[in-house]
């Protein structure tokens, strides 16, 4: 094992240095970590992004909606008949006042989300509507509600599975219901799906978890100060990362996690402004969101194409499905798992189906997206929709609330760079566990993990959108495609709690301690 | 029956003149038993990273124990060594809802607390606990300066 760490160490090195050495040559570092990077990862995003034969439909899209939709099935809409009772029990009307200080269901929920509100939100949304169109919103919000299904299934099995140790902390998430819920149902290969899932976690956490984050702080410096080299914002940001995760300088995260609800607040709030001032352009705005859900009203794909932009968002934005949030809910302190699948379905509904759908909103309602006055229809310029000022991804997003409020922009920015960061640092954790349960728990091994993490946020900033953005989807919906795979089999485990559960609440044996 | 007096901890300096009284009431009564409290400041609304959480329950068990050996458990003996009847518990959330509902709980005539040494600005805002307590509670506050 010695050996094997040594080995990634120094062609890490190796490539870094490599890499500086030609900094000279025609290519500059940036081209060269973005053209070698698109290469290695190529074959792998060909895999997962596949059509299904004979459509231009990635199969991988149709396995979470399908799997979101048996979900809210088999769970007989969970999502909409117990959201009231998940927000009571996010209230703390259901926690016993002898748990004070343990974590809370409001706790965990909170740090699953500074996981997944972030870029997905802000730059992932524009990216879809500036493919999809505005007809992506629509696809995005259905996903979304399907979506809380998932969410639900998986992090019920997240907390009923978790590890706890003698010491009093826990570890759970995917590969721990997968291994031990397969060995209590007596299924073989448990484990080998457990180390798969563990293998393409580590694969998100440093795509979608990292690389796409620095990718997108740096754009978004960049677009303030001007035009620099990627790897000087990547160095920045995994000195810092590093700090944290590394050093344990615990105050850098503390004031973000502080900040970033703060910010979120400020992103959805402002965004609600601008729609108060157009709120005469509102109803038009629904209506070419339904139009183009339909029509695709001329992008590339017609409403094929609308479609697969609004579900592959919504599952990056939410993650639901790929068996992260597990891991973050796992920590909550409760005698009923199922309470905290309750409360994780709140999670997608709040990214997608809420703060997704203000960022669309505002893109589409600040006419960012040029439509051709004489077919009604959208302008092209690629595959992609012709925009106002020629951008795409957060700069989209950018300009779009920068027409109605000059200055904001530069909060965007503070907002784009802290969801960035506190993004890093949730993922970092997601990776982790997941490597801790391969390589075992040791300093040695959580260091060399850390290490790894920093040099990926240095390649994440240099790389161009394109190859980043494809790789992390890639590796997030890897993750999915195990999760998934297990949930089918674990599903009956959760729905022999949720009759448990539910019996018990009617019967009022369940009891509420607050909130009469 | 036997009179019961809740006096809030907090480990300042103001608490040895909070017990100091507490006995001397506690004497004067006769039939009377001190349930000293201490209260870890915790909110279920705070923010907390995913590795926060993952040892949050250790970090809990430590708390208790920590403020149980350093201030609840010497305050009880001092006062036991006095002759008075004492017990003392550790509760984390917010000092006023606690002592307060402890106080209903466990049926107590008063409750007797120091005077909290927090910033101006953030009493201004928010209230101290002393003064928030002195607003809510259901049963007489004895504040000691």
């Amino acid at each position: 094992m010695k050996k094997f760490y040594t080995a990634l160490l120094i062609s890490f090195a190796a490539i870094i240095t490599a890499r500086s050495a030609f900094a000279q040559e025609a290519m500059t570092i940036d081209q060269q970590v973005n053209s070698m990077f698109a290469t290695i990862t190529g074959p792998f995003v060909n895999f997962i992004f596949a059509p299904i034969p004979g459509t231009s439909f990635p199969w991988i899209v149709m396995w979470l909606v399908i799997a979101a939709s048996i979900f809210t099935i088999y769970f007989g809409l969970v999502q909409f008949r117990f959201f009231a009772h998940a927000i009571r029990l996010v209230k703390g009307d259901y926690s016993d006042p002898n748990d004070a200080g343990e974590v809370s269901h409001f706790q965990a929920l909170a740090t699953a989300l500074s996981g997944t509100v972030g870029l997905g939100n802000i730059a992932g949304v524009a990216v879809a509507i500036g493919i999809g169109g505005p007809g992506a919103t629509f696809w995005m919000i259905l996903a979304g509600l399907l979506g809380m299904a998932s969410k639900f299934t998986e992090c019920t099995l997240g907390v009923k599975y978790r590890n706890e140790y003698a010491d009093g902390t826990v570890s759970g998430g995917p590969m721990y219901y997968i291994s031990k819920g397969f060995k209590e149902l007596g299924i073989p290969g448990g484990k080998f799906l457990a180390i798969l899932f563990a293998i393409f976690c580590i694969l998100g956490a440093l795509g979608g978890g990292n690389m796409f984050q620095a990718n997108q702080a740096h754009a978004q410096i960049a677009g303030i100060v001007g035009d620099y080299p990627g790897w000087i914002t990547g160095l920045a940001f995994a000195t810092i990362v590093f700090a944290v995760i590394v050093g344990g300088l615990k105050s850098i995260a503390k004031v973000t996690e502080k900040v970033v609800p703060f910010m979120g607040i400020l992103y959805v709030g402002a965004a609600i402004i601008i729609l108060l001032v157009n709120y005469d352009k509102i109803g038009w705005a629904f209506g070419q969101i339904f139009e183009g859900a339909f029509t695709g009203l001329g992008v590339a794909g017609g409403m094929v194409g609308a479609l697969i932009q609004g579900f592959k968002r919504a599952a990056f934005s939410n993650e639901a499905g790929v068996g992260s949030a597990a891991i973050a809910h796992s920590a909550v302190r409760t005698k009923e798992p199922i309470t905290e699948g309750f409360v994780s379905l709140l999670e997608p509904f709040i990214d997608t189906v809420v703060i997704c759908t203000m960022t669309a909103l505002v893109i589409i309602i600040t006419g960012q997206l040029i439509i051709d006055p004489v077919t009604g229809n959208y302008l092209l310029d690629g595959s992609a929709i012709a925009t106002v000022g020629g951008v795409s991804g957060v700069g989209l997003t950018s300009a779009a609330f920068g027409s109605a409020v000059s200055w904001f922009p530069y909060v965007l920015a503070i907002a784009v760079v802290l969801f960035a960061f506190s993004t890093m640092i949730s993922w970092s954790y997601y990776g982790l566990k997941s490597w801790t349960y391969l390589f075992g728990e040791g300093k040695t091994s959580e260091l060399i993990f850390k290490l790894i993490f920093c040099v990926f946020v240095v390649i994440g900033a240099a790389a161009s959108l394109g190859p980043v953005i494809d790789f992390s989807d890639a590796a997030i919906f890897a993750m999915a495609v195990v999760n998934i795979f297990a949930l089918y089999f674990l599903m009956k485990v959760v729905k022999k709690e949720f009759h448990s559960y539910s019996e018990r609440l009617a019967s009022g044996e369940i009891k509420r301690y607050k909130g009469h | 029956m036997t009179t019961l007096l809740v006096i809030g901890l907090d480990g300042h300096e103001s608490g040895d003149r909070v017990l100091e009284y507490g006995k001397r009431m506690a004497n004067l009564i006769k039939d009377c038993e001190l349930l000293l409290v201490y209260v870890v400041e915790w909110s279920p609304y705070s923010f907390q990273t995913a590795e926060e959480n993952a040892v949050r329950h250790k970090r809990r068990e430590e708390e208790i124990s920590t403020a149980m050996e350093r201030v609840v458990d010497p305050a009880v003996a001092s006062l036991k060594a006095a002759g008075v009847a004492a017990r003392g518990i550790v509760r984390h959330g917010d000092v006023a809802d606690i002592l307060n509902d402890i106080a209903k709980e466990e049926k107590a005539e008063q409750i007797i607390v120091g005077r909290t040494s927090s910033s101006r600005i953030r009493s201004r805002f928010f209230g101290s606990s002393t003064s928030n307590l002195v607003m809510n509670a259901s049963v007489p506050v004895t504040v000691i300066g």
